[in-house]
């Protein structure tokens, strides 16, 4: 019985290192992707404005062209303010002075966001209301103008750099729980469901070998690169970004193992019954997709409608995802995360009895 | 009651199997007894992999009674896996893992350690592609190693799924030649589907012809051609079947085929010498040109056209 176990384990890890794609997707790529999204939201970003301006025909004592020659450095073609600050980045705003015809042009083509005319002593701004950046514009420019400064003297910003409370810190435990999902759906799933299209299950539980000793080293193979994947990166965001867990140990475990537990049990009814690798595909893709664009790997849910919330909450990916977050950035304890860790442990049961009721072995 | 030498390893009894709309088995009875080979023979779609994979263990019968070494497979799965060796067809094995390690895998399942896994890399003659991936194994040396995961619980029944299918004559010799050394030296049953009547009538003691799912005829080679009492064959070409003479009115002549797409006819005779000159004379008084005149013995390919109306290969 050891030696089998033994024998099955090391045929599963061979399998797996010697799969460069397997590596990639599993180790690297939730680095890459740590580092491209840590760092092209840890820089402050330039925020650049592009306004088009149309003078006045007579333009003596014009706001605007008063504004361009006073508050504006001439440059070849444009005018251009940089409010440089050190808390909150640097803003560019450029203004081109163009005729209507163009401005309307310039417009339809993206390369503006405003346009400024003047009438009667009256500074007009033309943009559409729908695009937030053209709101932006609108706010900086006209306060500009107006003479308004862009920090009051009764304000003081204060960035946010406190561990768990940056993007990053967001960001790494979506990225771990959708690893954990992904490598359990993609390994588990497409591993059974190749090794039946083979018709190597069928010969392989054509021994004395016991099928409950091949799926238990399945999951514990698969177990053992999950972790080994939040280990890598849970490592390099802590190098990197400065990442650690302020949670309890015991709840990040527990959370951990049940979301292994869930995702592995339903790679295994996904993977019951087919024998053909692409309605395999169809199926995993048909479960991670949805959950990745919705439970806030990327970006919080909280920006879809209310009602859709009440259920996007709810998904595993979420629940995971969720406590992740909780137990690494608020402090979280087990307490606190005991919930999702039943809801995920019990459901990932269900799923897996079922898959088990079900599975195809020849 | 008979002795136990000779009871049979294999017995099947009456077996019915359907799927869906097609009658896979219908109605059949099979008997394996010690140190014997049995060929399955029969087209694609006789029944051939059903019947094996009832004897596996793989499917039930719809009805009918299967027993192997005397037991059901119900409860006794361990005990029988441990007693057989199998290869189905077409069993792809991990491509990213080696020769040696697949045979130490499926050897742990049997409680074997390396010196066995030797052995069946020199029975198998592997031993050079030991460290190879299986990835890159020619099909024969895939064969092959499928072959020795089968042989490496020393079973006493072999059961083969068209284990030479898509080889090159040389790959398909080789095999054979195991399997022939296997029989002599370890006493070993087979029972092997095939669609080759080559292979049959090479590695195996009896023939058991299937056809939509019934056994058409069973016996030795021998007992299969003289039981059908069929004679002997003249074949030839003709450039114009035109002129063919109409042999039919002949007492001696059985049967006569002629194959459309290639002008062969084939005349189905009880004895050469006596109806050949006659034969001869017909066609030169007809004026019909004849090329690659041959005499032969009847085949089984000849049995199973006869009993079916169709080619083995079909």
């Amino acid at each position: 019985m050891i030696k089998q176990f033994t024998q099955l384990l090391s045929i599963q890890f061979k399998e797996f290192f010697r799969e460069p794609g397997a590596l990639f997707w599993s180790f690297i790529f939730p680095i890459l992707m740590s580092l491209a999204l840590g760092m092209a939201f840890s820089d402050k970003p330039e925020i650049v404005q592009n306004a088009a301006v149309i003078l006045p025909q007579n333009n003596e004592n014009s706001i605007l062209k008063n504004f361009l020659k006073t508050n504006c450095t001439k440059l070849k073609n444009k005018y251009q303010i940089i409010n440089n600050n050190d808390n909150i980045g640097k803003t560019i705003s450029n203004f081109q002075v163009v005729t209507k015809t163009e401005s309307e042009l310039m417009m339809k083509r993206g390369q503006i966001e405003i346009i400024i005319s003047e009438e009667n002593k009256k500074v007009n701004y033309y943009f559409d209301p729908a695009n937030a950046s053209s709101r932006l514009a609108y706010i900086l420019i006209s306060g500009t103008i107006d003479n308004k400064k862009l920090i009051s003297d009764n304000s003081i910003i204060k960035p946010l750099e406190a561990k768990g409370m940056r993007y990053i810190d967001f960001l790494v435990p979506g990225l771990l729980a959708m690893g954990i999902m992904s490598s359990s759906l993609w390994g588990i799933s497409y591993s059974l469901i190749s090794k039946r299209s083979k018709k190597l299950l069928r010969r392989i539980v054509a021994t004395p070998m016991k099928k409950s000793l091949f799926m238990f080293t399945m999951f514990l193979s698969r177990f053992t690169f999950s972790i080994l994947e939040v280990v890598v990166l849970l490592v390099f965001a802590r190098i990197v970004f400065g990442i650690t867990i302020q949670g309890s140990m015991f709840a990040f475990a527990g959370i951990l193992i049940s979301g292994c537990f869930f995702f592995m049990g339903l790679a295994i009814l996904l993977a019951s019954r087919t024998s053909n690798t692409q309605v395999g595909n169809g199926l995993v893709n048909l479960f991670t997709m949805p959950m990745m664009l919705l439970s806030g790997i990327f970006f919080s849910y909280n920006h879809f409608p209310d009602f859709a919330i009440q259920i996007i909450k709810y998904l595993p990916l979420t629940l995971f995802t969720d406590s992740l977050r909780s137990v690494i950035n608020e402090g979280a304890g087990l307490n606190e995360v005991i919930v999702p860790i039943v809801i995920l442990f019990t459901s990932g049961l269900i799923v897996f009895l079922t898959g088990l009721k079900i599975y195809k072995w020849y | 009651m008979a002795k136990i030498g000779f009871e049979p390893i294999v017995s099947a009894k009456n077996i019915f199997k359907s799927f869906k709309t097609v009658k896979a088995l219908n109605g059949v009875d099979l008997e394996i007894l010690p140190v014997e080979y049995t060929a399955l023979l029969g087209p694609n779609g006789a029944g051939k992999t059903t019947l094996v994979e009832i004897i596996e263990g793989i499917q039930n019968p719809d009805s009918g009674e299967i027993k192997i070494f005397g037991k059901h497979w119900k409860g006794n799965k361990d005990e029988l896996y441990d007693k057989i060796g199998l290869s189905f067809q077409e069993t792809r094995f991990e491509d990213k893992i080696t020769t040696k390690e697949t045979l130490k895998m499926f050897a742990s399942f049997y409680g074997l350690g390396n010196k066995r896994i030797d052995e069946i890399l020199n029975i198998v003659n592997l031993e050079e592609k030991s460290k190879s991936y299986v990835v890159n194994l020619s099909g024969g040396q895939r064969q092959k190693l499928a072959l020795g995961i089968a042989l490496l619980n020393n079973p006493k029944l072999l059961i083969l799924d068209e284990p030479t299918t898509g080889l090159d004559p040389t790959a398909r010799r080789e095999i054979w030649s195991i399997l022939h050394s296997l029989k002599k030296e370890q006493g070993t049953s087979m029972i092997l589907t095939t669609h080759y009547m080559e292979e049959a009538e090479n590695l195996c003691d009896k023939i058991i012809i299937l056809d939509n799912g019934k056994v058409l005829s069973k016996g030795t080679l021998k007992e299969l051609i003289s039981d059908s009492d069929s004679g002997e064959i003249i074949e030839f070409k003709v450039s114009d079947k035109n002129k063919l003479p109409d042999f039919s009115g002949y007492n001696d002549v059985r049967n006569i085929n002629f194959d459309e797409s290639t002008n062969l006819v084939t005349i189905n005779i009880v004895n050469t010498s006596i109806v050949l000159p006659e034969i001869i004379n017909l066609l030169n008084n007809a004026n019909c040109e004849i090329s690659e005149l041959r005499c032969r013995y009847v085949t089984l390919d000849d049995l199973f056209i006869k009993m079916t109306g169709r080619k083995l290969t079909d």
